[in-house]
C-alpha cells in the first residue's frame, strides 16, 4: 500500500490540522464568512475537522447590506439547513446614516461597511482569533502572510513585525485585547478551491455560474442591477448579458464577466486562458499600487 | 456535453490525483533567484495575462532587466522590499505542471536572513541552491546549505545559473560540481543534484538546452516533476500527538490529531503517554469514512476501547516503539528574535501539541554559519545558531529531529512578548541522566549567587514533603517540648525528614553567650529562624519549640523563614499547670533569684493567628491534630 496523499487531501489535512489548532488554543474563536466559495470550502474543512461533533465556534457575516440578494438567501437557507452558530453584524450607525457605494464611493462604503464593521464586530464579542479564507496565491502582497497573521490591539498587522512560523507548530499567544487571524487555506490555489468544490460537492452561490443577468457598464466594470438603489441613470442602461462573478462581494463594487460557463468543468476551462485574473474584477483594488496591503495594515483581510 | 468539456474533465480528474512538492529557494537576488522562479512559474503557464500586462508595466518603470521582462518583479510583494529590490521576509508561491503542484517558499540570502531561510526550510521537502557560475562555491553557498541540512532537507539541487555568461563551459561546470562536493560531504544530505542553467535565457530549466550537449541530466523542471519524496516521511515510528478531544455527546469520545509519523491501525494496541496507559484502536473516524489504517500528515479522529483520561499534549504510540520521554535534552537552536538570549528566562516551549515552561541550562557552542566551526559563547543573538542544553517543566516526548521532523523540533515563546524567539531541533543524545550531573552555565551562576541548584519541587518530589517550619509556641513548662518530641518521632516513623529545634540544646551550643534579657531573647530566636531557614530551602521540615513570646517576635521570625511557610501552633496551658509540670525556674523567680520569665514578670500575649491550639493534657490527640494539618496542607505526605 501506498502512503501518499493527493495534493488536495494534503492540503485538506493540514486546514484541519489549523482548525483544530485555534479551537484547543483560543478562547473565542469565530469564522469570518463571506458567503464566497472560499468561505464555503473553509466552512467544510471546519466540519470536517470537529465530525461527528459540530463546529465548536460561530460564523460571522459582516452584512453590508448591499450583497448580492442571491448572497443573502444562500446564507440563511444554508445556515438553517446545517444549524450553523451564524452571527451577521451590520455597521447600523452606516446603514442608518445612508452609506452606500453609488452615494459616497467605493472607498467611503468599504472602509465604514466593511473594515469598521469586522472591526466593531470582532471587538463586540471579544474575539482573540478570526479565521479568513485568504489565499496566498490571490495577490502579491499576500505571498508573505503568515498562517496565524498576528494583530496588535487595534487590529493592525505589521508586515514587519510577523512571527516566524516554522513547521505546523503556531505560536498562538496573545495578550489581552489582541488577535490572531487565521488563514487555513493559505496555501491553496484558485484552482484548489474550485477542484476541491467539485471532489466534495460543496454548495456555491449560482452567481458564480453564467446566466443572463441585467447589467450596466459602469467605468468598464459589468455591474448587475440587483435593486433599485443604483440610480436610474444606470439602470436604465441595463441589458441582458450572460455573465457570472469570479468573486463576490457587494453588488455595487463587483464587476462581472462575461462567460458562458455553467458548470465548475467551464469555469476551470475558462479560468485556465482567461485573460483577467481573479482580483481584477474587485474594485477596490485599482485604487493605487499596493492597496491590498494598505488595507490590510487597516485590517482589512 | 461537448468533446471540449470531456478533455477539462478528464484534465480536472488528473490534475486532482497531482502531489504536492514544497520546495526552498536560497540565494540572493544577484545569483538569478527570482527570475528562476519567475521563469518556472511563467513557463508553466500559470501566470495569468493580466498579471503579465502589469508586469510589463512596472518592469518599464522599476526593472532591473532593461527591455526584457523582468521575472523578479512577479514575486517581490511588499512595496518596501519592492523599492529596495530586494527580498525581504518569506514568500510563498505557486505553481503546478502536469505532474506536480509545487508550493516555493522563496526566502532571502543573506546572513542577516538567517531566521528567514530557517523559516521556509522548515517545511520544505527540497532545496533549490543557486550558485554564480562566474564565482563558484561561495561564503554563501556553504551558508546556505548547512542551513539546508540543519533543517533536515534531503535533496538538493544546485542550480549552476548564468551559464550563458561562461559560454556553457563544461570545465566551469565541473570544477564548481568538484567544490560543491568536497565540500558537502561533511553534511547529512542523502541526496545532491548539480544543473547547469541560465535563468534569463531559460537554458535547461523547463526544456533541456542544446547548448550544455555535455549536460546529460533533465531540465529543472523535469527534475523537480519526478523526484521521490513520499520515501522522506517516517512510516516507522507511530506518533500521534493529541490536538483535540472530542466530546459531542456522551457515547462518542474522540481524539484528534494529525498523524506526526508512523501508522496507525483499527486494532493497534496503543500506548499512552505520559499516563502509560494502554488501549486498543477501536476506530478511526473522519467525515468521509471510518478508515482502516491513518498516515501522515492526514488529520483524523481516534477511538479507543477503553475510557482512559486523555488530554490535549498526550500522544499515543505503539507499546513498543516509544519515544523519550524526557524533562531535559540538546538542540540546534536558531535564535530568531532581536533582544538576545538571555539564560534566566522562563520560557514557553510548544512541541507538538504540547506546551510547558522550558530553561536555556547552557550554550555549549554556536556555529558560524559560514565556516562550520564552533565557537565557545554563553548566548546567542538575533540570527544565531547554536547547541544548548534546555530543561522543561513537563516532560515532553520527543524523537531526535533527524529521525522524526515533527517529534523533534519546537518553537520557543517568549513570556513577555510573547513571540517566537528561537526555534529548535532536538539532537540525538545521551540519556538525560547523564546530562545533569554536569555544571551547566545557569548552575555557575546560581551558585555564585548561593542558590540550590536542586528545585523547590524536587526536594518536594525526592521527600515526599514541603519543608517548612512547625512553630509551637507557650509558657515555660506548658508542654510544649513534649509535643514537639513526640511530633518529631511520630514523623520520623512516618518516613518524613525533619529537624528537631528547642530552646535548651539550642542555648547550650550556638547560643551560648546570650542571655534571658527581651533583647537576647530576640536574637536567640532570630537565629533560630535563619536555621530555619536553611533546612526548610533544603526541603527539611523543622519542629520548633520557644516561647516565643509576643506577636513582634513572632512575626519576624515568620518573615525570615517566610510567611507561607511558617506555621503557628500554641500549647495553651494555664500557668498553674506550667509551675506544677516544672515548678525549678518558676521557685527561683518567686525567691527573686532570676527574672525575665514571660508569663510571670514578662508578658506573654497569646497568639490570636495560630494554626491549632492544643491542651496539653491531649499529647497522643494533639499528634494526631499535628498529622491531619499537615496532610491537609500537602506539607506531609506532599502527594
Amino acid at each position: 500500500m501506498e502512503y501518499s496523499l493527493t495534493n488536495l487531501r494534503e492540503l485538506e489535512a493540514e486546514a484541519i490540522h489549523i482548525i483544530r489548532e485555534v479551537a484547543a488554543e483560543f478562547e473565542h474563536p469565530v469564522m469570518l464568512y463571506s458567503i464566497g466559495k472560499d468561505s464555503s470550502v473553509m466552512v467544510r474543512l471546519a466540519e470536517k475537522a470537529f465530525y461527528p461533533g459540530k463546529v465548536p465556534f460561530p460564523l460571522m457575516h459582516i452584512d453590508t447590506r448591499w450583497k448580492f440578494r442571491e448572497m443573502v438567501e444562500f446564507r440563511d437557507r444554508y445556515a438553517k439547513e446545517k444549524g450553523w452558530d451564524l452571527i451577521v453584524y451590520t455597521n447600523m450607525e452606516g446603514f442608518e446614516a445612508g452609506i452606500g457605494p453609488f452615494t459616497h464611493g467605493s472607498k467611503v462604503h468599504t472602509d465604514i461597511m466593511k473594515t469598521q464593521a469586522l472591526l466593531a464586530g470582532l471587538n463586540k464579542y471579544k474575539f482573540d482569533a478570526a479565521f479568513g479564507g485568504a489565499r496566498r496565491d490571490e495577490e502579491k502582497s499576500r505571498a508573505k502572510e503568515r498562517i496565524f497573521s498576528f494583530r496588535d490591539k487595534l487590529h493592525q498587522w505589521d508586515p514587519k513585525n510577523q512571527r516566524p512560523e516554522l513547521w505546523n507548530i503556531y505560536n498562538a499567544r496573545v495578550q489581552k485585547g489582541e488577535s490572531i487571524r487565521v488563514f487555513p487555506i493559505s496555501n491553496w490555489t484558485e484552482l484548489d478551491i474550485w477542484q476541491y468544490i467539485r471532489l466534495e460537492k460543496i454548495p456555491i452561490v449560482p452567481l458564480y455560474f453564467a446566466k443572463e443577468r441585467p447589467i450596466v457598464n459602469i467605468d468598464g466594470n459589468l455591474i448587475m442591477v440587483d435593486d433599485d438603489r443604483m440610480p436610474k441613470k444606470f439602470r436604465d442602461k441595463a441589458e441582458m448579458k450572460k455573465v457570472r462573478f469570479r468573486t463576490l462581494g457587494c453588488y455595487a463594487l463587483t464587476g462581472a464577466i462575461e462567460s458562458n460557463a455553467e458548470t465548475i468543468e467551464e469555469i476551470v476551462e475558462e479560468m485556465m486562458t482567461v485573460t483577467v485574473s481573479e482580483r481584477t474584477t474587485r474594485v477596490i483594488d485599482f485604487d493605487q499600487e499596493g492597496s491590498m496591503e494598505q488595507k490590510k495594515r487597516e485590517g482589512y483581510f | 456535453m461537448t468533446t471540449q468539456n470531456l478533455d477539462i474533465k478528464e484534465f480536472l480528474d488528473q490534475d486532482q490525483k497531482k502531489d504536492l512538492l514544497r520546495l526552498l529557494t536560497a540565494g540572493s537576488v544577484d545569483d538569478g533567484k527570482s527570475t528562476l522562479i519567475g521563469r518556472l512559474m511563467f513557463d508553466s503557464k500559470m501566470i495569468y495575462e493580466d498579471q503579465l500586462s502589469a508586469l510589463e508595466r512596472d518592469s518599464k518603470r522599476i526593472g532591473h532587466a532593461g527591455d526584457d521582462i523582468d521575472y523578479a518583479l512577479l514575486l517581490d510583494g511588499l512595496k518596501a522590499e519592492r523599492e529596495q529590490g530586494i527580498t525581504i521576509d518569506v514568500a510563498y508561491r505557486y505553481f503546478s505542471t502536469a505532474k506536480r503542484k509545487f508550493i516555493i517558499a522563496d526566502t532571502p540570502g543573506h546572513e542577516q536572513y538567517t531566521r528567514n531561510m530557517v523559516t521556509g526550510a522548515s517545511t520544505a521537502n527540497l532545496a533549490i541552491i543557486l550558485i554564480d557560475a562566474r564565482y563558484g562555491v561561495i561564503t554563501q553557498t556553504k551558508r546556505h546549505t548547512f542551513l539546508v541540512s540543519l533543517l533536515g532537507i534531503k535533496h538538493i539541487v544546485v542550480a549552476i545559473n548564468k551559464m550563458d555568461l561562461m559560454n556553457f563551459s563544461q570545465e566551469v561546470f565541473d570544477k564548481i560540481r568538484a567544490d560543491y562536493e568536497s565540500f558537502v560531504i561533511q553534511l547529512d544530505i542523502p541526496d545532491v543534484n548539480f544543473i547547469p542553467i541560465s535563468a534569463l535565457k531559460g537554458d535547461n530549466v523547463v526544456d533541456r538546452s542544446e547548448k550544455t550537449p555535455w549536460y546529460k541530466g533533465g531540465s529543472m523542471l523535469e527534475f523537480l516533476e519526478n523526484v521521490r519524496i513520499t520515501s522522506d516521511r517516517n512510516f516507522t515510528d507511530l506518533r500521534y500527538p493529541v490536538q483535540f478531544v472530542l466530546r459531542p455527546d456522551i457515547a462518542f469520545r474522540g481524539f484528534s490529531a494529525s498523524v506526526a509519523s508512523g501508522i496507525i491501525s483499527k486494532g493497534d494496541e496503543i500506548l499512552v503517554l505520559p499516563s502509560l496507559k494502554t488501549s486498543k484502536v477501536k476506530s478511526i473516524v473522519t467525515y468521509d469514512k471510518e478508515l482502516d489504517h491513518a498516515f501522515p500528515p492526514q488529520s483524523v479522529t481516534v477511538t479507543l476501547e477503553d475510557e482512559i483520561d486523555i488530554s490535549r499534549g498526550d500522544m499515543l504510540v505503539h507499546p513498543d516503539n516509544q519515544p523519550r520521554m524526557e524533562r531535559q535534552f540538546e538542540a540546534m537552536l536558531v535564535w530568531m528574535d532581536v533582544p538576545p538570549m538571555n539564560l534566566t528566562t522562563l520560557f514557553y516551549i510548544k512541541h507538538t501539541s504540547n506546551t510547558t515552561k522550558a530553561r536555556i541550562d547552557q550554550v555549549k557552542y554556536k556555529v558560524d554559519v559560514n565556516t562550520l566551526e564552533k565557537i565557545g559563547i554563553d548566548h546567542l543573538n538575533l540570527n544565531e545558531i547554536g547547541r544548548v542544553v534546555i530543561t522543561t517543566s513537563k516532560p515532553i516526548f520527543f524523537d531526535p529531529y533527524k529521525k522524526n521532523r515533527q517529534t523533534g523540533s519546537f518553537i520557543l515563546i517568549d513570556p513577555i512578548t510573547h513571540n517566537t524567539c528561537a526555534v529548535g531541533m532536538i539532537i540525538d543524545q545521551l540519556d538525560s541522566k547523564n546530562l545533569t550531573s554536569r555544571i551547566t552555565d545557569v548552575d555557575k551562576q546560581k551558585i555564585a549567587q548561593g542558590k540550590s541548584l536542586i528545585q523547590r519541587e524536587e526536594y518536594q518530589n525526592k521527600y515526599n514533603q514541603k519543608g517548612e517550619t512547625i512553630w509551637i509556641s507557650g509558657l515555660h513548662g506548658s508542654g510544649k517540648n513534649e509535643l514537639a518530641f513526640s511530633l518529631e518521632k511520630r514523623l520520623f516513623e512516618d518516613g518524613s525528614v525533619a529537624v528537631l529545634i528547642d530552646g535548651s540544646s539550642v542555648r547550650s551550643g550556638l547560643n551560648r553567650e546570650l542571655d534571658f534579657t527581651p533583647a537576647d531573647r530576640a536574637e536567640n530566636l532570630r537565629r533560630v529562624a535563619h536555621i530555619c531557614k536553611l533546612l526548610n530551602d533544603q526541603g527539611i521540615i523543622a519542629v520548633c519549640s520557644f516561647i516565643s513570646r509576643n506577636s513582634s517576635l513572632r512575626s519576624q521570625i515568620a518573615e525570615i523563614i517566610g510567611p507561607d511557610r511558617f506555621h503557628l501552633f500554641y500549647m495553651d496551658a494555664t500557668l498553674d499547670y506550667c509551675k506544677n509540670n516544672k515548678p525549678e525556674l518558676y521557685k527561683l523567680i518567686e525567691e527573686g533569684k532570676t527574672k525575665n520569665l514571660p508569663g510571670v514578670d514578662l508578658e506573654f500575649e497569646v497568639p490570636v493567628n495560630a494554626k491549632l491550639v492544643f491542651k496539653p493534657e491531649e499529647n497522643e490527640l494533639n499528634i494526631d491534630k499535628i498529622l491531619n494539618y499537615l496532610a491537609a496542607n500537602k506539607i506531609f505526605p506532599h502527594r
